[in-house]
């Protein structure tokens, strides 16, 4: 009976929840479209969510890309496939790294910061007390964090795209001793337009889920300061979570019509072919 | 929390919520201005019933309040002068000029002038509150209310509120609901003073008759407790100041 009570109840918690962040998503939309525009708190949180993480971003970039260029090299050596480093760093970059690591660094960074502070402004009476001055929470301090999580995440990851493969360059070419015109032209000659907007893409949902999930742990947030640090942990690991998920969600409605196998009919394949003479078999690459 | 309370609330008067903690004062506030909605009943202010209102109605009515914080409630990122003057800046079309001499004169009420561009880390708690009232009155509201106005201040500094409570009620006429446990405080600033026990309010009557004429023993107990703790607070911080001046 106690079971089935606990099963209860965390259901009905559940719904709760979900039906909550509903409205709390539902309200974060409406009052976006509502007049008067808050642009300069927008541009305030623009800085926060993107120029402030930047030198995080880029850290994290040129080191990914230091390292996808070392650990390619090591493993393509094997079966002589190393003048495709760079294809390798470019298009993981550009599709999954880039747009990942940056969400993730976001998320811990100014995810948390949005959790904290709308948490703190919670415990301590300052979200009543915008109401009582007849001014509404979502629209003076969700919608600017949310605008600038979709807007300056696609931006974080453009520039974490160049740095990562920037520092790919420099360890192919430096250390490697890679010729450095192979590589970039091998860097551009698989890389499509698909690649880097569907990253873009990814970036702009990631921003979303980070900047909402933020929000809502903070304004929602019970219990004093305890309340605050829990509600922020909360808020990271979730969005973790979520980006992850919708990392996967989103690589899969865009490249799916390739089925996730090496497709020897694909538009890469065949420039492939031209650009290195391989034999239409090509060896797995496992 | 709150179970058939009952209470009215005249223009122009002074009401005095009391109640031990937990017992729902700040839950009775804020059905007052619209931040809670109950599960049933009504609250009606000025002939409307708060929870049927809209939003845009409720902003309406939420302008011709003002409201105290027990902590102020300022908002950390702006200046005193910007906390002020944000319903100002909000709601009206009052130029720059006017409402910097609006604030400046708020804070003149408070005793306060001057401090227009601190931040409220810089402020103590008895600066912070009333800063905070003159927040609450910048937009000349009908009614004001106070959440425990004088909590977490000394003694001295509670009356410095207190004082400051009558002069602004008085000054701009105003209806006022405060609620408190501080049983000197509620005293000195109400018309009327209510108790809220166990979800009921179980008397309502002038200062005189609550503190000295009330067979309720709920409420007995509490002012005469109410009235011991204040002695003693009273009797500390005379001996602490004597300390300091030795």
């Amino acid at each position: 009976m106690n079971m089935i009570a606990s099963l209860g109840k965390i259901a009905i918690a559940f719904v709760r929840e979900t039906g909550r962040m509903g409205i709390f998503i539902k309200d974060i939309f409406r009052w976006m479209m509502m007049p008067p525009y808050r642009f300069n708190a927008a541009i305030e949180q623009m800085m926060e969510v993107g120029v402030l993480s930047f030198p995080v971003v880029m850290f994290t970039a040129i080191f990914t890309g230091m390292v996808l260029s070392l650990q390619t090299y090591t493993g393509f050596q094997r079966f002589g496939a190393q003048s495709m480093v760079g294809t390798v760093v470019a298009l993981s970059m550009t599709r999954e790294l880039g747009p990942v690591l940056t969400g993730l660094i976001v998320a811990g960074r100014a995810g948390s910061s949005m959790t904290a502070s709308l948490g703190t402004m919670r415990v301590t009476e300052q979200i009543d007390a915008l109401y009582t001055l007849a001014a509404n929470p979502v629209k003076y301090l969700v919608v600017p964090r949310v605008i600038a999580g979709v807007i300056m995440l696609p931006i974080l990851v453009c520039l974490s795209d160049i740095i990562g493969m920037v520092g790919g360059y420099a360890v192919s070419v430096f250390s490697l001793d890679a010729n450095p015109v192979t590589y970039m032209q091998r860097s551009f000659d698989f890389l499509e337009f698909k690649d880097v907007f569907s990253g873009l893409v990814k970036a702009a949902a990631f921003g979303l889920i980070i900047s909402v999930i933020g929000c809502y742990y903070g304004f929602y947030t019970e219990g004093g300061a305890e309340g605050v640090g829990k509600a922020t942990t909360r808020s990271v690991v979730v969005a973790f979570l979520m980006i992850f998920v919708a990392n996967y969600l989103l690589t899969a409605l865009f490249f799916s019509e390739q089925g996730g196998k090496f497709d020897p009919r694909g538009k890469s394949l065949q420039s492939f072919r031209r650009q290195t003479g391989a034999p239409r078999r090509q060896p797995s690459l496992r | 929390m709150l179970r058939g309370a009952n209470l009215h609330c005249a223009k122009g008067e002074s009401m005095v919520i009391i109640g031990g903690s937990g017992t729902g004062k700040s839950v009775m506030i804020k059905h007052m201005i619209g931040l809670l909605t109950p599960d049933s009943g009504t609250v009606t202010v000025a002939g409307k019933v708060v929870s049927e209102l809209t939003e845009r109605e409720l902003n309406e009515l939420r302008k011709k309040f003002g409201m105290l914080f027990q902590g102020a409630a300022l908002f950390d990122s702006l200046t005193v002068g910007e906390n002020v003057g944000f319903a100002l800046r909000e709601h009206t079309t009052l130029s720059e000029t006017k409402i910097r001499e609006r604030v400046a004169e708020r804070l003149r009420m408070v005793g306060m002038p001057g401090i227009e561009n601190l931040m409220p880390a810089e402020l103590s708690g008895g600066m912070k509150k009333r800063v905070g009232l003159a927040r609450a009155i910048a937009m000349d509201p009908e009614i004001i209310l106070f959440d425990e106005p004088t909590t977490g201040l000394d003694p001295v500094m509670a009356d410095v509120i207190n004082d400051l409570i009558i002069k602004t009620t008085r000054a701009l006429s105003v209806t006022s609901v405060t609620i408190t446990h501080d049983m000197v405080s509620a005293n000195r600033i109400a018309d009327k003073i209510a108790m809220l026990y166990e979800g009921k309010i179980v008397a309502v009557g002038t200062p005189d008759e609550i503190m000295f004429h009330q067979t309720n023993p709920a409420v007995k107990e509490f002012v005469e407790i109410g009235r011991i703790i204040r002695q003693t607070e009273a009797v500390q911080g005379r001996d602490k100041s004597g300390v300091a001046h030795r």
